[in-house]
């Protein structure tokens, strides 16, 4: 039997808690219990003898922490060997008769990744992988990745796992006490994402006793088509005279894991608290119990950094306003590498109600790898979202996958042998479901079973790619109707059979059936309800779109798929029937804390951005946009911005009142977005939050009020360094920059940047701000002007 | 709580296993918050964008605990307890008159990051108020803890200094990472330390709380 038969095929035993008998012979609290196999081999030993005595098949090395980041190469090299050591001599000296193997134990590295701790992705992948080759180059027979309470940090590991191994891997999650990780992963997430990219067994470990990790282990079971395993703790730990106990006891932790047995598990072993009589219990207890079999889910499953979303539950709405095709605002966001625009579009339609949101930021004068990473890092890190990656471009395909926090939808391949082969790779290395387009070198089949059968192409060549049809997902095109009125008969009839005959799920870009016609809302929206009738499971459209979505809830209302109408009655109470001037839900129209000026005026004095955006709109059919600018907007935000300087108007009412006067640029911008939009602005400013420096709201406030006062800001984000802040001076010929710094940890890196600026840029002036600046701090590094608050830096601003 | 433990027998204070606990939302502090907020009173308007981020944030607050009790010993200025070391004559005054420490961690978790991050990007002023519901979240956070603290404590004749942090005085910031490696934060809580010292999750506390023996029962 190799390891592979033994994870496969039956009951298999894992090894309990190492860490907390260490502490009981002496390991002292802080201390590195990775040293013990080096300083206490026999410890160490003795431990997994214990293990494999007690009928454990699988004993994980004593390597919980051992990776680059705590010991150095070559202490790491010596730490593992004697780990590897230490579980060999205990293996060949145990009394066990069962098959007896070696897992390479990975913990968590106790970093955060980026954005919100310091550790890249890429640089945790290289961590993990400088163990996973001395591992592999020990001869360890297995690798356990464990605890891990991240979900990006355990792809990274999975990922140094597969790319420098071909031994099996076991993934182990920690879950709280609300069934998700740390960082908010659900378990049909993390399902999604491990099996997506081929751990052998998937699994719970640490944190509580068996009977509270019962509730994840059986949402795993449901989901999981690989071998699910456990290793729980003993109980909740407990201080009795300065010991540590833990309150379940063997014989009831034996019966509870028993049952998880019945339920379906097929692994199961201990974490903290855990002896050898624990696993000695549980050995006793199942030795004779016979395992379920394994079952295939036959799910079409994606996932964010968050939760799964599956295409079979209800139809799946993809967002598709991420896309600069015939949008002129948005290649304007694009060119100016305005981030924030594209970001706001996804937290809108995730507001409207889509489940996944489309990305596309292709354009011919950008680089469309770097640019779709970036906005791929951006969006997962605040819209919990599963994203669907749209490009044409392979390599920035392959990029972004690498990156994603979970298993994307990838959009798209076509049957054409060259598109297969430049995705499927990809596909097959990092998961993902793919959206496969029913045309190939011949171009779109006329008739229904001809994009059938280029489907049945797709599914083979997939399957020599090991990827399964559940993740294939096929669009069979929708055709513009005015061209052929027959067009969208074959595609309803194309997605019947596809369901029908191949079993698979289908998408649509609902809204190309309407090309050309006046009123395509109208059309689009009795087309997706004739699709979602001959079984459509998602549909790529436009969430902003209110007939779409009145489809949507109207079909699973009559489909019963909306428990007491629920969705239904709650989309119909937010539903706009027409729009209603001047009401603001968020905010009210209770609060007036201005009167005086015209209705514009007053919506940005108090606050309201859906009012000032209605109002402008209103305006600009009667008014020029600059006229609106001049006599409405500037006077409304010089008002409140002297009552912040006379401090009758609080910080949080100033950002609400810029708020709302961004929201009537932003209608002024998309009226303008045909001429040269950029021609009346005043000079640029580049923002960043200072290298080291995480926290930007400060940058944000002030760039907010520099946008509203008409400054072209270049904003560079956080943890920016002194480099790219030069280069972008030099590249933009920007006269003023603004540093932003929250640490005092952080202020050395601010007055780098600043004398980097004098050396390349010296005519660029500096101001800087954050709240461990203040004026005399300010002069010491050398910066021009401190600004105590958003308005000052804009007052300064003018002055240049 | 979910587990109840006892702490220090017969007058000595012993070091302890890490306990991890987690808290249901303690009341809201609104004056701090306002305060926070930058707001010296209660407009409407801000009223409302109060209430609101406090409905939408509270879903994805989490309020969790690790802590451990540690012997103290104290020379001058110079202090040790559970393995670490450290010089500092702020905390030494803050620990006079104790024989135990009991050190701790609290965050109100990541989940809250994600949010205030989309605002930061979106809307200033939901963010500025997120920032101070987050600020007064893990204070609230770490006084209930306190509260336990005492309500464990005072029954065995203990009484409990306030609670001192890294960077306070002249305790290095550094010294955040010791505390780290002995609370064992980023397994048990999910809190992580980067290089330059700050937390991530970003609204998270490292503490150390005196206790002294004060003979009333």
């Amino acid at each position: 039997m190799n390891v592979k038969e033994l994870i496969g095929e039956g009951l298999f035993y894992l090894d309990g808690g190492m860490g907390t008998l260490l502490q009981d012979a002496g390991l002292a609290p802080g201390e590195a219990p990775e040293r013990w196999n080096l300083s206490h081999p026999d410890v160490v030993q003795s431990i997994h003898r214990a293990y494999y005595d007690a009928g454990s098949h699988i004993v994980n090395t004593n390597t919980f922490g051992a990776n680059s980041l705590h010991f150095s190469d070559e202490e790491l090299e010596q730490i593992l060997a004697a780990a590897v050591e230490n579980a060999r001599i205990a293996r060949d000296t145990s009394v066990g008769m069962q098959s007896k193997w070696i897992a390479l134990d990975i913990g968590p590295t106790g970093k955060l990744l980026k954005p919100y701790g310091d550790l890249d992705f890429e640089d945790a992948v290289a961590i993990f992988a400088k163990t996973v080759r001395i591992g592999v180059r020990l001869g360890v027979d297995l690798i356990m990745i464990e605890t891990m309470n991240d979900s990006y940090e355990t792809k990274a590991a999975l990922l140094a796992a597969k790319e420098n191994s071909d031994l099996p891997v076991l993934v182990s999650n920690a879950y709280g006490e609300d069934g998700k990780l740390m960082t908010g992963a659900e378990p049909e997430a993390m399902a999604a994402l491990l099996e997506g990219m081929h751990a052998d067994a998937i699994g719970v470990n640490c944190s509580f006793g068996p009977r509270q990790l019962m509730p994840v282990v059986e949402r795993l079971l449901k989901v999981a088509s690989v071998p699910v395993f456990v290793k729980p703790n003993a109980g909740l730990p407990q201080s009795r005279n300065g010991k540590t106990v833990y309150d379940v006891s063997p014989e009831d932790f034996a019966s509870d894991v028993a049952h998880m047995i019945d339920m379906g598990v097929r692994g199961a072993g201990g974490c903290c608290g855990t002896t050898p009589a624990y696993i000695g219990a549980l050995t006793d207890k199942t030795k004779n119990t016979a395992v379920l079999p394994l079952t295939e889910k036959h799910r079409t499953v994606v996932s964010s950094y968050t939760h799964a979303v599956d295409f079979s539950d209800l139809p799946v709405l993809i967002g598709e306003r991420i896309n600069p095709t015939g949008k002129k605002r948005f290649k304007q966001a694009l060119a100016e590498h305005d981030i924030d625009y594209i970001l706001q579009e996804g937290i809108r339609q995730q507001e409207l109600g889509a489940h996944v949101l489309d990305v596309n930021v292709g354009l011919p004068e950008i680089d469309e790898a770097a640019m779709l990473c970036e906005a791929t890092r951006e969006l997962q890190a605040v819209i919990d979202l599963p994203l669907q990656l749209d490009t044409a471009n392979p390599t920035a395909m392959e990029r972004a996958l690498r990156l994603y926090n979970g298993k994307a939808l990838v959009n798209s391949v076509n049957g054409k042998p060259e598109s297969m082969h430049a995705i499927f790779p990809a596909v097959q290395k990092y998961g993902g479901v793919v959206i496969a387009l029913t045309l190939d070198d011949s171009g779109i089949p006329a008739d229904a079973r001809g994009r059938v059968q280029i489907a049945k192409k797709i599914l083979e060549v997939a399957a020599s790619y090991g990827i399964s049809k559940e993740d294939i997902i096929f669009d069979p095109l929708a055709m513009t109707v005015s061209a052929d009125q027959g067009a969208a008969s074959v595609t309803l009839q194309a997605v019947r059979m596809i369901r029908r005959e191949l079993g698979c799920h289908t998408s649509l870009g609902v809204s190309n059936v309407s090309f050309g016609l006046p009123m395509r809302d109208a059309v689009n929206s009795v087309f997706f309800a004739a699709a979602l009738e001959n079984g459509l499971s998602a549909a790529i459209m436009n969430p902003d779109s209110i007939d779409m979505r009145k489809v949507y809830y109207a079909y699973r209302v009559l489909h019963g798929m909306d428990e007491n109408c629920a969705a239904y009655i709650d989309f119909a109470s937010t539903c706009p029937q027409q729009t209603v001037i001047g009401s603001d839900a968020s905010r009210g129209n209770a609060t007036v804390r201005e009167e005086g000026g015209s209705t514009l005026q007053k919506a940005i004095l108090n606050g309201r951005a859906s009012s000032a955006a209605a109002q402008t709109s209103l305006l600009l059919q009667t008014t020029e946009p600059l006229e609106i600018v001049q006599r409405e907007i500037i006077p409304a935000l010089d008002r409140v911005g002297k009552g912040f300087e006379e401090k009758t108007v609080y910080l949080p009412q100033l950002l609400m009142s810029a708020e709302a006067a961004k929201a009537a640029f932003e209608e002024i911008k998309r009226r303008m977005s045909s001429q040269a939009s950029t021609a009346d602005k005043k000079m640029t400013v580049v923002l960043a939050t200072v290298k080291g420096d995480i926290h930007d709201i400060g940058k944000n406030i002030v760039k907010l009020l520099l946008e509203n006062y008409g400054f072209s800001v270049i904003d560079l984000g956080k943890d920016v360094p002194p480099d790219s802040v030069v280069q972008t001076v030099l590249e933009s010929g920007a006269p003023l920059v603004g540093l932003s710094a929250l640490m005092t940890t952080t202020v050395p890196a601010m007055a780098e940047t600043i004398a980097a600026l004098r050396v390349s840029a010296p005519n660029c002036r500096v101001m800087v701000g954050g709240a461990v600046m203040n004026e005399a701090y300010s002069k010491e590094i050398g910066a021009d002007c401190y600004c105590k608050d958003a308005m000052e830096a804009v007052r300064y601003a003018e002055t240049i | 709580m979910h587990s109840k433990q006892s702490f220090g027998y017969a007058g000595q204070m012993i070091n302890g296993p890490i306990l991890t606990v987690a808290y249901s939302a303690p009341p809201i502090d609104r004056r701090e918050l306002l305060r926070y907020m930058g707001c010296r009173a209660e407009t409407e308007d801000v009223s409302m964008l109060i209430d609101s981020v406090i409905e939408e944030a509270r879903p994805i607050l989490q309020y969790r605990v690790c802590y451990r009790e540690a012997a103290l010993q104290q020379n001058g200025a110079s202090l040790s307890f559970c393995s670490l070391s450290v010089e500092s004559r702020m905390l030494a005054k803050c620990l006079e008159n104790c024989t135990g420490v009991i050190l701790f961690a609290a965050t109100v978790g990541l989940p809250f990051d994600r949010l205030l991050a989309k605002y930061t990007h979106t809307s200033p002023s939901r963010a500025v108020a997120l920032q101070a519901l987050g600020a007064e979240r893990v204070e609230s956070l770490c006084n209930a803890f306190m509260k336990t603290l005492q309500d464990e404590y005072a029954p065995k004749g203990y009484a409990l200094k306030p609670r001192f942090s890294p960077g306070y005085g002249d305790l290095s910031l550094s010294f955040q990472a010791d505390l780290f490696r002995v609370l064992d934060c980023p397994k048990r809580i999910g809190v992580t330390l980067c290089e330059n010292c700050l937390m991530s999750p970003s609204k998270s506390v490292t503490a150390i709380v005196g206790a002294f023996h004060n003979g009333v029962k």
